[in-house]
């Protein structure tokens, strides 16, 4: 891992914290409350704050995430590194679209 | 008590085997005793290395039940189990020959790291004064008393997993040059221990600090130089 | 006794680490390593899993109904179990990361053992309670 990769992790890192935070509360309190998914999207869609949220969320998951595995794959599968680095952009990429796509789903529907 | 402890021995280079000696048991036996008494009396080739037999000189460390250990100082009766010891050479080295590490990748990661003093004034300039006190010079006290042992080295992950890493005891080295007023090269020690291989590749799990015969703490050398390293990053000096 | 190992020198790092593994393996055991060991799997679990989340909320796109179902369908007993599973493994990885970034970043206390201890417990409640929740 290079320093820039470090960096990047952990600034995403210390974003996800309240982040996750948030999130879990969200989750308890969803299904505490035994919510539908309509009851869901009714309070999501058209929130420009729940929109906001979740992709800053995707986002900061999708750097996170990305490099965290390059650095298993690194240490434990002896890849090369331009080939880990080819997987973490691979798979960070995948992340924020398939991220982006749900956040848009439930924001935007 | 037992009279005699079963020792098993890793006996050859790269490619070796462990090999079972019975060793007579004394009070307040060190496993450098041991060692020394099975090659006096049973295995008169076998390869280790000692010097000073007194915690100083850092040349007797080898993996002793699993873990690595500086073994002059480490008594038989705080690691023998079931009446058995299982000594190695360190691991995460190539074996010279039987108990006998090969230390040079360790002292190559300690160059690669910056690891010697770079004079920043001249034999004519005045002697620099140094407060005792003064908050680096207390950073640097902490992890001054490093004797180079490897114990460390051997037991660390990231060492084992990427080959680039610098390793706790180059780090640890670098950071009380760091904290040295006197030191001249600090610009290129913070680049040296966070590029390859450098400070960041370091996953904190703290094996270094739970086994350094010293009790020196690596890791928090380490996280010193990652603060160091990501605020010059964040500034653009790195 | 006698165990053979293989460890020819210029034969790549790959066997040269496994020959040497096992000479090591004793100290594996400790708890900050097993922290740090935990918040490795806890991440690529979750890395594993949150593809298939973001997948799972696209459903909405296709339509409300279509979601509906696969929430209904989180009803399944087995289901929510892996459910519990993925809030306790956010919540390892999250307390195993503030453990590393009190660790790197905060002057360091030596109670780091009860911390790692801490954060598994505090995890583990978090899990339970999610678990009470839902069932
Ligand atoms: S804290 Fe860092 S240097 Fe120490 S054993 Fe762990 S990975 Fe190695
Ligand atoms: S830091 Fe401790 S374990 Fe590592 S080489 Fe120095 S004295 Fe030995
Ligand atoms: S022989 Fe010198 S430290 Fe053990």
């Amino acid at each position: 891992m290079t320093l820039r990769l470090y960096v990047w992790q952990r600034l995403s890192a210390v974003l996800m914290v309240p982040l996750i935070g948030v999130h879990l509360a969200t989750i308890f309190y969803a299904s505490g409350a035994q919510l539908s998914a309509a009851a869901i999207l009714a309070r999501t869609s058209g929130s420009v704050f729940w929109g906001g949220f979740y992709s800053l969320f995707v986002c900061a998951a999708a750097i996170h995430g990305a490099i965290g595995l390059r650095s298993v794959l690194a240490d434990w599968s002896g890849l090369n590194p331009r080939r880990a680095d080819q997987i973490m952009w691979l798979f960070g990429m995948t992340l924020l679209v398939l991220g982006l796509r749900g956040v848009a789903a439930v924001v935007v529907a | 008590m037992n009279s005699s402890i079963k020792v098993t021995i890793w006996r050859g280079a790269q490619i070796g085997s462990y090999q079972s000696y019975d060793v007579p048991q004394r009070d307040n036996q060190t496993v450098l005793d041991l060692v020394s008494w099975l090659q006096r009396h049973v295995v008169p080739d076998l390869a280790y290395r000692f010097s000073c037999r007194v915690g100083v000189c850092g040349s007797c460390a080898m993996t002793v039940n699993g873990r690595p250990r500086w073994t002059c100082r480490t008594h038989v009766s705080k690691v023998v189990k079931d009446g058995t010891l299982k000594i190695g050479p360190l691991a995460n080295l190539p074996v010279i020959k039987d108990l006998a590490a090969d230390m040079s990748p360790f002292f190559d990661q300690w160059h690669r790291a910056k690891g010697s003093f770079v004079p920043s004034a001249g034999r004519h300039d005045p002697m620099a004064r140094v407060k005792p006190g003064s908050p680096r010079r207390q950073a640097a006290d902490e992890a001054i008393e490093c004797i180079n042992c490897g114990v460390c080295y051997a037991a660390c992950d990231s060492v084992r997993w990427n080959a680039d890493y610098l390793g706790p005891a180059a780090l640890n080295r670098a950071w009380t040059l760091i904290n040295d007023e006197r030191d001249g090269g600090n610009d290129a020690r913070l680049k040296a221990v966070s590029g390859l291989g450098g400070c960041q590749a370091c996953h904190s799990h703290q094996t270094c600090e739970q086994l350094c015969p010293k009790a020196l703490n690596p890791a928090k050398s380490i996280a010193g130089l990652k603060r160091r390293a990501l605020s010059a990053f964040l500034k653009g000096a790195l | 006794m006698t165990e053979r190992h293989k460890n020819p020198d210029g034969a790549g790092r790959t066997s040269f680490i496994r020959a040497t593994r096992s000479q090591t393996a004793g100290y594996q055991r400790d708890a900050l390593w097993l922290a740090a060991i935990v918040h490795r799997l806890s991440g690529v679990a979750l890395a594993v899993f949150l593809p298939f989340h973001f997948l799972f909320l696209g459903l909405a796109l296709q339509s409300e109904g279509r979601l509906q179902t696969a929430v209904n369908w989180t009803g399944n007993p087995l289901v929510k179990f892996a459910e519990m599973g993925l809030v306790f493994l956010l919540t390892l990885h999250l307390l195993g990361g503030l453990r590393v970034l009190v660790i790197e970043n905060l002057a360091w206390h030596d109670s780091q053992k009860t911390a790692a201890t801490l954060a598994v417990l505090g995890a583990a409640s978090v899990a339970l309670f999610y678990l009470a929740q839902i069932v």
